[in-house]
């Protein structure tokens, strides 16, 4: 432990740490010092100059005024930020930087939010004696996220460093010398890094902006909701500005074990999908000849529960993993309470073989914060800047720390840090981890002794198990299975893998949730092995694949799109159809539900309804409705609350979500996170060979995750569309260029037509035809055989 | 004097074609280098000489050299640098461009003996991007330093390993701060670096690293050769050796000059025959364009050296004299100035981005014969809210000049605001 020190801030004691920066100390004593270029999570600039203060040590005054985000304390200094010379200073830059600084505050998006503006008022003169020709400053498009207006820029170099050290990629930089210098992206282009929003809150004036919410409100019109990210597995804290019966923009809520004080423009702009033209705003019923007709919730109501009681034990259930914790609790209790076994959330997965050997509780492994800390990562199967955003931050840290971070993938990824890549087939993978295995001195039994046997560990994996084992030593090893290893079809297997190269090295395992409440599935029973608590079911129910190859009589879908929320669209949509009826409690209507479905009920989606999410470290996140949801729709617990009323089951007579959520947490009291497996995983033979087909890669792009981000017009204006990508050489082999229109065809019929575009990432056998996009709705599995036909 | 004049950094002049490595060697040129690879002397001996000979840094702060280098810790473990600053770019000055053009080598002995003395391996260079000719000479010396083994690794067997590199600026003024220069040979945005961290804890790449000018670093193989009680000798005490002067203007033939420290500026103007026109002496800038500018009458009584020319409130700087007659418009001079100083500003700090460009653009609107009487006041108080506010040295650089010209010219400056535009033509 470092002694501490004391010093003196405007008379008053402050305890320190020695080496920190005064601004720090102020900061945490609650003593204002202004500042522009300073941010605590930002590498230090000193360049704004508008932390100048006055500081003694030892009685002796520094010869200058002192920058207090770059002067570090020591014992016995003495601070004065608020001294004659001091607030000279502050208001001499005030003066300087609004010498160029355009004064629009009245057509501004930052008016009222403005550092700049605050500071003026604050520390600065009412009148300029500045009287020549300001500078102008032309515009960059940066994209359809953020509005720039770079006249307005004070060149804090915040955004900058926020490139260079968060983001890990530098869009921006500064050209330019004295006042000519600018800002910009040098070659106009679209900041296309995924946690590029959070520039705009990074801005200390209205130079970068959101470019969705421009000019749609004023600060003080907003009224501000705590709110939880519905998208990756952080559920990153939100703050809704909501204005009247709208949410005008979103920003990040500081939590530092979470989000710290980012979130990722997929949280930050989805919202703008909340009203989409196709959102659904009153309950409808198929009619003969496909017409849909809207009717009463009522009537709609009592169709969906003679439906539901016609079909008994024969319904099954599939709830999409963000639903809420409510949702998948009353759901579950619907389903079970009729007698029903089937009902799933994990959408995307597609070997449940391993299901009586899953973990009880699965997690992260370790806490959001301690992931940075980690001194080995190996991360199979999962493309983790487009999955988790803000946890590929953790990951950089950890990496720029001197850990090493290893990838078992199907592509090589476009990382913002030194990691090593094994990339192969669908296949391959298990041989890439079965030689890290044998790097390891494991044998393995079953089904790993054959695989383990075959192969050969490169100089490379036996560097890479030597230093995970280092790491594990030290319990700083980590072990993350990603959504490109749910979506495997030897799923057990990679898990199977994971647990014996853990075992050798005393790293953890831990799970990536596809989704923000994937977790919260196994605390709310909404998985066919699982009842509430994450106990295990004695007889486990069907699965997502086995409800869909064994029709039931009546489905219910909650907040999914067949043709993109699961692992195998095609089959899903045979299974669906071969149903007496569909009911779907959707946010969204779309040609491909509608096919399907019979009954559509509107529900409640983000930030219009209460619930619960639960993260990747099993926080249970609790929030409100922030905005009524449009016509309608209703919140998902109270459907499904007066459904369990009609269909005359037990106890549904819940007031508020915060009753349905005591009923479960009661019986959450002994679920424990656990990750180890409940039974053997490697007796399963691998359900892919080694052989010669071609593999599609179905990734999930980070735009097109759910329902949601999907109807993000800001966010899909330049997102991922239908591309078959393919190693040069293996497109050569097969006679294909970049730009031809090929046939995608993964057997019975399913035909997709995407162009061809070559990518040395991707390894030869494979083809990453991504699902989730437009157009793959027909496809088959998300990882499975493809084959390609030119047209 | 004149005897002593041209012995240190010009000591080659008098040779033909001086930059070779033949004419360097034929007035004991690497003699001390090879002392140093053959008897591998203490470098702390080494810097004591340098402390004795009071070698101020001659690129414009005077910093004693031999103190510099004891700062760096050469019991550190890893890579060190010592990296010299041929970016010479404050206005008047050109002394480092001559060594470059015409005593090359010296200064390849100098960084190698300076790599010596602070356990630095690798140097380098950094020229200034117009100097098209003194680089390719000063390459050119490199090569033959090589080619005859005095450079590289494991020096003629001495275990001693020391590289050479020379990198080229691209024409800012501002990489001539030490650690603006470092973050462009990093192949970042020239930009001074906020210090402390200094440079010998950690400087190019993060490593320690000296930075010297190219005459002080030029000076140290004289300094070894002769002893640093002879340097001391040739001036003053605490200013010890000889200076370049770069002395332009209004004279009769400008030129560069090397003489003693303390010389009377009356001889060095004298040398360069005199005022030009033989008219009045109106006004010295004496040490390069950010010194405050002194009177000609008392420019007149003063001597040539670091602590005369902070006595008189301005200062030696790089040694650039520039001479001003009778006649000049000291007006147009400041607004040329403040115009070169808002041009050359880095841009990342507040007072002096926007603070040069204010100054200049009301000195230049005074000079349209648009000013306003509290034009004045205004100027130097925009001059005195940047001063000692930045990261650097260049926001004092375009305060200092401003506040000297209106403390000795200011009826000049009313005569323009009164006559407004008659005053134009």
């Amino acid at each position: 432990m470092t002694q501490k020190v004391k010093i003196e801030i405007d008379g008053r004691t402050c305890e320190a740490t020695p080496g920190e920066m005064i601004i720090a100390v102020a900061d945490r004593a609650g003593i204002p010092i202004p500042r522009f270029c300073y941010h605590k999570k930002l590498s230090i600039a000193a360049n704004c100059r508008m932390c100048l203060v006055e500081a003694e040590q030892g009685g002796r005054p520094f010869p200058k005024l002192v920058p207090a985000c770059a002067t570090p304390v020591m014992e016995g200094m003495r601070v004065q930020t608020r001294s004659a010379l001091a607030r000279e200073a502050q208001q001499s830059t005030l003066e300087f930087l609004l010498i160029n600084h355009p004064l629009d505050c009245p057509i501004c998006d930052q008016g009222g939010e403005c550092e700049l503006q605050d500071l003026t008022l604050r520390y600065g003169k009412d009148k300029s004696r500045y009287a020549e020709a300001k500078r102008v400053v032309k515009d960059e498009n940066l994209g359809p996220l953020i509005a720039t207006e770079m006249t307005r820029c004070i060149h804090c170099t915040r955004c900058v460093r926020f490139g260079a050290e968060i983001a890990g990629l530098r869009e921006l930089g500064a050209t330019g010398r004295g006042d000519h210098m600018r800002i910009g992206t040098y070659v106009e282009q679209t900041l296309g890094h995924e946690l590029s929003g959070n520039i705009i809150d990074l801005c200390p004036v209205g130079a970068l902006t959101a470019k969705p919410s421009r000019f749609r409100a004023r600060p003080w019109e907003l009224i501000q909701v705590d709110g939880i990210a519905p998208h990756d597995g952080l559920g990153s804290h939100l703050h809704l500005h909501v204005r009247g019966r709208q949410l005008v923009r979103v920003h990040p809520r500081a939590q530092e074990a979470i989000n710290e004080t980012w979130i990722s423009d997929r949280d930050r702009f989805s919202y703008t999908g909340l009203s989409a033209p196709d959102r659904l705003g009153e309950p409808m019923i198929k009619r003969e000849g496909g017409c849909w007709q809207a009717l009463e919730w009522q009537g709609a109501l009592q169709i969906a529960a003679e439906r539901i009681r016609e079909a008994g034990s024969e319904l099954g259930a599939l709830i999409a993993p963000n639903a809420t914790l409510e949702e998948m609790y009353l759901l579950q209790r619907l389903v079970r309470g009729l007698g029903a076994q089937a009902i799933d959330s994990r959408l995307r997965q597609q070997d449940f073989r391993g299901d009586a050997a899953d973990a009880s509780l699965p997690w992260l492994g370790v806490s959001i914060a301690k992931v940075e800390e980690q001194e080995g990562i190996l991360l199979i199967g999962s493309d983790i800047r487009q999955e988790q955003p803000l946890l590929a931050h953790r990951v950089r840290k950890a990496a720029l720390a001197g850990g090493l971070v290893a990838t078992v993938n199907p592509y090589r990824l476009d990382l913002t840090f030194p990691a090593i890549q094994f990339t192969a087939s669908p296949s391959g993978m298990l041989r890439e981890l079965a030689a890290l295995a044998k790097a390891l001195r494991k044998r393995g039994s079953g089904t790993l002794r054959t695989l383990i046997s075959e192969v050969k560990p490169t100089a490379q994996q036996v560097e890479v198990a030597e230093q995970l084992k280092q790491a594990g030593k030290r319990y700083r090893g980590l072990i993350l299975l990603g959504a490109l290893a749910t979506a495997h079809p030897d799923y057990s297997l990679l898990r199977a893998l994971a647990h014996l190269i853990a075992d050798a090295t005393r790293a953890k395992v831990g799970f990536l949730p596809a989704a923000a409440n994937s977790f919260g599935a196994y605390l709310a029973g909404a998985l066919p092995h699982r009842l509430p608590g994450a106990r295990p079911a004695e007889t486990p129910g069907l699965s997502a694949e086995a409800m869909l190859n064994k029709p039931r009589k009546v489905y219910l879908l909650w907040g999914l799109e067949p043709g993109f929320d699961l692992a195998d669209p095609a089959k899903a949509v045979q299974g669906l159809d071969r149903a007496d009826f569909v009911i779907a409690c959707t946010g969204y209507r779309s040609p491909a539900l509608e096919r399907v479905a019979d009954l559509l009920l509107p529900i409640a989606l983000f930030a219009e309804t209460s619930g619960t999410l639960v993260n990747a470290q099993l926080d249970w996140q609790s929030f409100r409705g922030a905005i009524p949801p449009p016509v309608e729709a209703r919140p998902g617990w109270k459907v499904l609350r007066v459904l369990g009323n009609l269909l005359e089951l037990e106890g549904f007579d819940y007031r508020s979500s915060e009753e349905v959520l005591e009923e479960l947490r009661k019986q959450c009291a002994h679920a424990k996170p656990n990750n180890d497996p409940r039974g053997d995983l490697k007796k399963l033979p691998p359900r892919l060979s080694n052989g010669d087909r071609l593999y599609r890669i179905g990734n999930v792009p980070i735009y097109a995750l759910d329902a949601l981000v999907r109807r993000a017009e800001p966010l899909q204006a330049n997102a991922e569309f239908l591309q078959v990508s393919l190693n040069p050489d293996q497109a050569a082999e097969m006679g294909l260029g970049a730009g031809d229109q090929v046939e995608i065809d993964q057997g019975e019929g399913k035909l997709a037509k995407a162009p061809v575009r070559l990518d040395p990432r991707i390894p030869r056998g494979c083809a990453r035809i991504p699902a989730g996009l437009s157009g793959s709705e027909q496809l088959g599995p998300q990882i499975g055989p493809v084959s390609l036909e030119k047209r | 004097m004149v005897e002593r004049q041209n012995s240190v950094c010009f000591r080659t002049l008098h040779l033909d074609q001086p930059w070779r490595l033949d004419s360097y060697r034929s007035i004991g040129g690497y003699g001390q280098w090879e002392r140093i690879l053959q008897e591998r002397p203490d470098p702390a001996d080494l810097i004591e000489q340098l402390k004795l000979s009071a070698l101020r840094g001659r690129g414009g702060a005077g910093f004693p050299t031999g103190l510099k280098w004891s700062f760096m810790l050469r019991s550190a473990p890893g890579q060190r640098y010592i990296v010299c600053n041929s970016d010479e770019g404050e206005p008047g000055t050109c002394k480092d461009r001559d060594i470059l053009r015409y005593n090359p080598h010296q200064l390849i002995e100098g960084m190698a003996i300076a790599g010596y003395c602070i356990g630095a391996t690798v140097g380098y260079n950094y020229i200034r991007g117009e100097f098209f000719e003194p680089t390719e000479r000063f390459e050119a010396a490199v090569q033959e330093a090589y080619a005859a083994g005095l450079l590289g690794k494991d020096i003629g067997g001495s275990g001693i390993d020391f590289d050479l590199y020379v990198h080229n600026g691209a024409g800012a003024y501002i990489c001539g701060e030490e650690t603006a220069l470092l973050e462009s040979i990093e192949g970042k945005k020239g930009q001074p670096r906020y210090k402390p961290p200094f440079p010998a804890q950690s400087g190019l790449y993060g490593r320690p690293t000296t930075i010297n000018n190219t005459e002080s670093l030029a000076s140290v193989p004289v300094i070894l050769e002769k002893g640093g009680q002879w340097f001391l000798d040739q001036g003053l005490p605490n200013n010890g050796g000889l200076k370049v002067f770069s002395v332009t203007g209004h004279v009769e033939k400008p030129r560069n000059l090397e003489v003693p420290l303390g010389t009377p500026f009356r001889e060095l103007l004298a040398q360069c025959g005199g005022v030009k026109g033989g008219k009045k002496l109106k006004a010295v800038i004496p040490g390069g364009s950010s010194t405050p500018v002194v009177p000609g009458d008392q420019m007149m009584e003063l001597n040539m050296d670091y602590d005369s020319l902070a006595k008189a409130g301005s200062m030696l700087g790089s040694g650039a004299v520039i001479v001003m007659a009778e006649g000049t418009d000291m007006v147009k001079v400041l607004a040329n100035l403040a115009h070169f100083y808002a041009a050359e500003s880095c841009g990342q700090c507040t007072p002096c981005r926007e603070g040069t460009g204010w100054l200049s653009r009301v000195l230049h609107r005074i000079l349209k014969g648009q000013g306003r009487r509290e034009d004045l006041d205004l100027l130097d108080d925009a001059a005195n809210r940047i001063m000692g506010r930045t990261i650097c040295a260049l926001g004092d650089a375009a305060a200092m000049p401003v506040r000297s010209f209106l403390k000795h010219y200011r009826h000049e400056f009313e005569r323009y605001i009164a006559q407004g535009e008659r005053c134009v033509s």
